[in-house]
């Protein structure tokens, strides 16, 4: 992708050299895109000094230029979650009941009505997704890992992932957050910080309950079946009111 | 057509008319005034008292994060122990509820307790004995009226012998001198009341003054900067043009730097973005400038030319690298030259804070990125990103190198090892 914040602009009335430009404006594209090295889309870029775009430089060397995460398999895509979701986390870092201490220094001395802005900015933006990290595994766990996606396992009090995290994995507004284009690493530390304590949502936890049913090996298929998902034609979350919710989460004010 | 087109002349002429009439008669001196909300004594002296506790920033040690305000509980980690701060909202069993006026003063001005234990010099009864009476009584009838949190105080966690309390007794020998402050009559009023806040309530000398191994500052080598213990960020000098010497300043960016938390020439991060975020945010303009008048005053030293830069020393492969890494990475928000787009993104050309013969800042900026604080003047700071993830400590090394030298700036080159050890740190 292209950093420069200004490129030449043609605009000549000649038919023959206005082609001629676009053809050299094409080729420089093609040939820059060609030599883009590794970690391009994690380089500070943005349009206007006074924007929220050039405010939140401080993310995007891990979260990407759009949020759209980075080549790098922890950090986490956060575009086009919601914005309830995405500044729950945030003021969860502020206050340190989120603990990762990168983000937690980060926004430590951010107001609150900053960290609501910078989550509908992300929110908003719909940038295209990474490409997909498949971790190798067997034929056997990606299937269980589709079975507890997709249906759950009642017997054993865990609901299908889909039921809150939506149909298209691409979350539910205003709290859940989309599970599409997340790195396998990702969702298992996710689910792993749950299953002790470390990470927590508001009462009632309902990540607390379905993460404490999960066995290793159950994190391991649902994070090697979902990173395997081709990305969703829209990224955009479910509306709040589109199904009842299995479980009470704190996060998410039940409408019912 | 025409008769349309002059009727809705007339009517738009009648309501510019009225609109200017409008605009007249409601203009601000003809409204009737609004009376002033009449404040009683016990207003005026808590809303002062809240004011001055803020420029004291008592909240930032006395309040656990997400816990109540000024229930104390949070951990000093100090290189003796961890101590903990206690609970100073005004309820009777655990709290100061049952505490005087005179017993609060005697614990400012003093560092003694109410039961008469000797205080650990983590409370900064060192600066605080410059408060005046007026002004303690104001911060207590101030404490006295928050609500009141039943919260036990935890008992420190100080190693033998640091846990003896008798060792204070020769601790403030040696570093206490009691004694409210003294106005120098040579000097302005507005100097006056910034030496008052910079060296009482502001207590800054708790870290840009050098502590020694017993955990004392002297007063010699008062605002000469120092490693901040357990924080691992450097405190620059006060008083050396090399560092955060603010005699070559104009004095709006300094008395920005303290109140807004950015200015043209630089903006703060770490344990300075806490303090501006906490406390001096909330200074009035008056008492911002009257801090910058008094610190740009701080007697200066090593106001002799800088040394030329000592580009042409470094080993020209660190040198390049350093500037690929630059020109990559950082050249889009702090210019081809360094020299930034202040005060969103500061520069560095100049900037005296990168140039410092501690690397520590600005290994720790590259490292771990930072937000100034968002305050009232500046409540959507920019932010640099993290770069721990992406340069390795040959690359760190390299870029840091780079802008301490490039643009004839003066620091010196460092080393992948100095990286090395910052990066092993937790960020904060």
């Amino acid at each position: 992708m292209d950093h420069n914040t200004a490129g030449p602009r043609a605009s000549r009335s000649l038919p023959v050299r206005s082609v001629v430009i676009t053809a050299l404006l094409a080729f420089a594209c093609l040939s820059s895109a060609a030599l883009a090295e590794e970690g391009d889309d994690a380089l500070p870029a943005f349009q206007r000094l006074d924007s929220l775009e050039a405010r939140v430089q401080g993310c995007v060397t891990c979260h990407g230029q759009s949020g759209q995460g980075t080549s790098n398999g922890y950090f986490p895509r956060i575009a086009g979650k919601p914005a309830g979701y995405l500044f729950n986390q945030l003021l969860a870092f502020r206050n340190g009941t989120r603990k990762y201490p990168p983000m937690n220094y980060l926004v430590a001395y951010l107001p609150e009505s900053y960290l609501r802005e910078i989550a509908e900015h992300f929110s908003d933006l719909r940038p295209p997704f990474a490409a997909r990290e498949i971790t190798p595994a067997e034929p056997g766990v990606i299937a269980r890992g589709k079975s507890l996606v997709t249906v759950g396992e009642p017997g054993r009090g865990i609901p299908a992932c889909v039921a809150c995290h939506g149909e298209r994995l691409t979350g539910m507004e205003p709290g859940i957050p989309g599970l599409a284009g997340l790195r396998p690493t990702y969702i298992v530390a996710q689910l792993t910080r749950w299953q002790v304590g470390e990470r927590h949502a508001t009462e009632p936890d309902c990540m607390k309950r379905v993460a404490s049913r999960l066995s290793d090996l159950d994190i391991t298929a649902v994070a090697a079946w979902l990173s395997r998902q081709e990305a969703p034609s829209d990224p955009s979350p479910e509306s709040p009111n589109y199904v009842r919710m299995p479980l009470a989460c704190g996060s998410q004010p039940q409408q019912h | 057509m025409r008769r349309r087109i002059s009727i809705a002349v007339v009517v738009i002429v009648a309501v510019v008319i009225v609109a200017a009439v409008t605009v007249y008669l409601v203009r601000p001196g003809m409204l009737p005034k609004l009376e002033e909300p009449k404040q009683n004594a016990t207003t005026e002296i808590i809303t002062r008292g809240e004011y001055l506790a803020r420029a004291g920033d008592c909240i930032a040690c006395h309040t656990e994060p997400n816990e109540a305000a000024f229930a104390g509980g949070r951990a000093m980690p100090t290189p003796f122990g961890n101590l903990y701060s206690p609970n100073i909202t005004p309820d009777d069993d655990t709290g100061i509820g049952l505490w005087t006026a005179d017993e609060f003063y005697r614990m400012m001005h003093s560092g003694i307790s109410r039961d008469g234990t000797l205080l650990y010099p983590a409370m900064p009864f060192a600066s605080y004995t410059y408060v005046t009476r007026a002004d303690s009584d104001a911060i207590y009838a101030y404490l006295m009226s928050v609500p009141p949190v039943r919260r036990e105080n935890k008992p420190h966690e100080l190693r033998f012998p640091f846990n003896q309390r008798e060792l204070l007794i020769g601790w403030r020998t040696l570093y206490f001198n009691e004694g409210e402050f003294v106005p120098d009559p040579a000097q302005s009023a507005q100097w006056n009341r910034g030496a008052y806040l910079v060296r009482g309530l502001g207590h800054c000398s708790m870290c840009h003054t050098a502590v020694n191994r017993l955990g004392g500052s002297s007063e010699s080598r008062e605002f000469e900067g120092g490693m901040i213990p357990n924080q691992n960020w450097y405190a620059p000098s006060l008083t050396s043009n090399r560092e955060a010497g603010l005699g070559e300043w104009p004095l709006q960016d300094i008395a920005d730097l303290l109140q807004v938390g950015t200015s043209m020439r630089g903006a703060v991060y770490g344990p300075m973005a806490e303090v501006v975020y906490n406390s001096l945010q909330y200074l009035t303009d008056e008492d911002a400038m009257a801090m910058a008048v008094y610190l740009k005053s701080l007697p200066q030293r090593d106001t002799e030319p800088r040394p030329p830069s000592q580009a042409r020393l470094v080993e020209p492969t660190v040198m390049e690298n350093g500037r690929r890494i630059y020109e990559r990475q950082c050249a889009l928000c702090h210019g081809e030259e360094g020299e930034g787009k202040a005060p969103a993104f500061p520069p560095l050309a100049g900037n005296q804070s990168i140039m410092m013969v501690s690397p520590v800042n600005p290994i720790r900026m590259v490292l771990n990125g930072g937000y100034a604080p968002g305050t009232r003047k500046n409540p959507r700071p920019y932010g640099m990103p993290p770069y721990s993830h992406i340069l390795n400590d040959e690359e760190v090394a390299a870029v840091v190198t780079y802008i301490r030298v490039a643009w004839n700036n003066t620091g010196t080159p460092i080393t992948p090892q100095q990286a090395n050890e910052l990066r092993k740190l937790i960020p904060e």
